[in-house]
C-alpha cells in the first residue's frame, strides 16, 4: 500500500499538536505515512486525509481566502476525503454556525457537513472544562474530552450520526467521511480519533 | 498532548476529586493559549477597534484603557480598563477577550475574572501595584499571560501559574529591537539547557535551576521539551507585517500587537496585513503582499529604546 499523507490545515490554531498526534497515531497503527502542513492549494490536492485543527473559526475562514484554498478543500471533502474537524474545525465543516451570545455572524465556512453548530455553546473560557464521555468509535469506549470555549451541535441532518453526547449536548458527529468533535483529542493524549481518521483513509487507499 | 510542568500537587489532587466536569484545570487553561497559536492578539480600547480587529482576523483582543503609546505620552497611573467597556466588548465580538491588570494586583484580576474575560495579562504596561510580588495565578479559573525578558523570568511566572508567556519588548515605541533581543535570549537559554540535559549533567542543571530560582523539575521539563512548557508569543514594538513575520521566524507561537495598529494611520489595512504575515511568515511572497497593504509613511513614528524615561520592561520585581 502507498504511503498516506495526512494533511493538517496550517492557517491558525493548535497545528503542531495535531502534527504530533498524527505522527503518534501513524506509528501506533504501524501505518506508513506522514503528516503534512496544508497552507496552499497544491498541498490540499496531495493529501489522503485532512485535519482542521482547533483555534478560532472566524480567523481560519478569513485566512482561507489568501491563497484561495477553500474551493479545493470543499471539492475534495465532497468527493470523500476523510476529514477530522476539532472544535473550530468542526465549526468550519458545518453548514451553519451562530454564536450563543452574538448570534448570526457572516463567517466563512466549508459547509459540507449537514449540521448546525452553536459557537461558545458552554460559555466563555471560565466555563471551559475537561470531562470523560462515551465515544461511539471502533476501539473507544471512554474518551477524555477537553472543551475550550467549545461549540455544540444543535441540529443534525439525515446521514449524520452522533458519536458522543455530554448531557443533552451533542459533542461529536460523523457524516460519512467527515468527523467533527467539539473537544480537542489533540490535547488529551489519546490518538483514537486520529487513528480512526487514518483507518478511513487506508480503506480509501485500498479501494482505489 | 501538552505539558503540565510546574503544576502544584494540590491541584492534581483536586482534579481527582472532581471527576465529572473540571473547570479551570491546568490543561484547560494552557489549552486555551494553544488555540491562539499562529494568531495575532490586538490591543484595543473600544468596541469599534474590537470590531476592526475581529474583521481583520485577530485571534483575540486585549482591552486597555489607553494604548501603551498614550500611556507613555500621558504618564500618570495606568490601571485596568473600565469594566463597562470590557463588558460591551465581551457582548460584541465572538473571539476571545483579554484584559490587562496591574502586576501584583490580585483584586483587579479577580474583578476581570468576574467580568468573564477569557485571559488576564498581568502586565508591566500598567503601573505595578505590588513592588515585591506577582499574583499567585493558580487560584484563578481564568488563565494568565505574563511577560519575560529571559528564561528564568518565564519559568518563575510559570511557577506562579502563568498559562502563557509573552517575551517582552518595549511597549508603545514601534521599535521591535527589544522584542527581538528577548526572544533571542530565551532561545539561547533553552538551547543551552537542552544541551546540558542531553549531556546528562544533572548537577549543572540543578545549578542553573538555582540560578533561575525555579525547581529542578521545571528546568528539566523545559530542557526535555526544548522549548517553554507553555505557549509563547512575541510582544512589544511590533509595527509592520515584516516585524510580525520576523518574530515568527524566531520561533514565537504568535504575536501581540499593541500601539502598532491603532496608532498607525492605516489601522484596518495594517491589522489585516499583520494577520496575513503571521500565518504565511514562511512564504516571503505573501509577506511582501502583506507589506504592500501598508504605507510606511502611515506607520506610528516610533522611538529609540535606550534613552526612554520609562522602561516598562523593567517594571515588576525581579523575583
Amino acid at each position: 500500500m502507498s504511503r498516506l499523507t495526512v494533511g493538517i490545515l496550517g492557517l491558525q490554531g493548535d497545528i503542531e499538536e495535531h502534527l504530533s498526534a498524527t505522527d503518534l497515531a501513524l506509528s501506533r497503527l504501524g501505518a506508513e505515512g506522514e503528516p503534512l502542513l496544508v497552507k496552499g492549494i497544491d498541498d490540499a490536492k496531495r493529501v489522503n486525509a485532512l485535519i482542521i485543527p482547533g483555534g478560532e473559526s472566524t480567523v481560519m475562514g478569513s485566512l482561507s481566502s489568501i491563497k484561495g484554498i477553500l474551493p479545493t478543500l470543499r471539492e475534495r471533502i465532497t468527493n470523500g476525503l476523510p476529514t477530522l474537524g476539532t472544535c473550530a474545525g468542526m465549526i468550519t465543516l458545518a453548514k451553519r454556525a451562530y454564536d450563543r451570545v452574538v448570534g448570526e455572524t457572516s463567517q466563512t465556512l466549508i459547509g459540507t457537513m449537514d449540521i448546525t453548530v452553536e459557537r461558545n455553546s458552554f460559555g466563555r473560557q471560565g466555563e471551559s472544562f475537561e470531562a470523560d464521555l462515551g465515544l461511539d468509535v471502533p476501539g473507544a469506549s471512554k474518551f477524555h474530552g477537553v472543551f475550550i470555549r467549545a461549540p455544540s451541535v444543535k441540529t443534525i441532518g439525515q446521514g449524520v450520526k452522533e458519536l458522543a453526547r455530554l448531557g443533552d449536548a451533542v459533542v461529536a458527529v460523523q457524516q460519512g467521511n467527515m468527523i467533527g468533535t467539539a473537544f480537542h483529542p489533540e490535547l488529551s493524549g489519546s490518538t483514537i480519533l486520529h487513528e480512526y481518521l487514518i483507518r478511513l483513509a487506508k480503506t480509501d487507499a485500498v479501494q482505489a | 498532548m501538552i505539558s503540565l510542568a510546574g503544576e502544584p500537587e494540590v491541584i492534581a489532587v483536586q482534579k481527582e476529586r472532581e471527576r465529572l466536569r473540571i473547570t479551570g484545570s491546568t490543561l484547560v487553561k494552557r489549552g486555551f493559549a494553544h488555540m491562539l497559536k499562529h494568531g495575532v492578539v490586538m490591543d484595543i480600547t473600544n468596541v469599534e477597534q474590537a470590531q476592526i480587529a475581529e474583521d481583520a482576523g485577530a485571534v483575540a483582543v486585549m482591552v486597555l484603557d489607553k494604548l501603551p503609546y498614550d500611556i507613555r505620552q500621558q504618564g500618570g497611573v495606568a490601571r485596568t480598563a473600565s469594566l463597562k467597556v470590557i463588558e460591551e466588548i465581551l457582548n460584541h465580538v465572538t473571539i476571545p477577550v483579554m484584559a490587562k491588570c496591574r502586576i501584583g494586583h490580585t483584586y483587579e484580576a479577580k474583578v476581570l475574572q468576574e467580568a468573564g474575560v477569557d485571559m488576564v495579562d498581568e502586565s508591566e504596561v500598567l503601573t505595578p501595584a505590588d513592588e515585591e510580588r506577582f499574583i499567585w495565578k493558580w487560584d484563578f479559573t481564568t488563565p494568565f499571560v505574563n511577560g519575560c525578558k529571559d528564561l528564568g523570568e518565564a519559568l518563575r511566572r510559570i511557577t506562579e501559574g502563568a498559562s502563557m508567556i509573552r517575551t517582552k519588548g518595549e511597549p508603545g515605541t514601534g521599535n521591535v529591537a527589544e522584542a527581538v533581543k528577548h526572544v533571542r535570549v530565551l532561545n539561547n537559554e533553552v538551547r543551552r539547557l537542552r544541551g546540558i540535559h542531553e549531556s546528562g549533567d544533572k548537577q549543572e542543571l540543578l545549578r542553573i535551576s538555582r540560578e533561575f530560582k525555579v525547581s529542578l523539575e521545571l528546568a528539566e521539563e523545559t530542557a526535555r521539551l526544548g522549548r517553554l512548557p507553555v505557549v509563547n508569543f512575541a510582544a512589544g514594538g511590533i509595527a509592520t507585517p515584516a516585524d510580525a513575520a520576523l518574530m515568527m521566524t524566531l520561533g514565537c507561537d504568535g504575536v501581540f500587537v499593541g500601539s502598532g495598529i491603532f496608532k498607525a494611520e492605516d489601522s484596518k489595512e495594517r491589522a489585516r496585513s499583520v494577520v496575513v504575515a503571521v500565518t504565511y511568515y514562511d512564504d516571503p511572497k505573501v509577506v511582501a503582499e502583506a507589506q504592500k497593504m501598508v504605507d510606511e509613511r502611515k506607520s506610528m513614528m516610533g522611538t529609540g529604546t535606550k534613552e526612554l524615561p520609562l522602561r516598562m520592561q523593567e517594571r515588576g520585581v525581579n523575583v
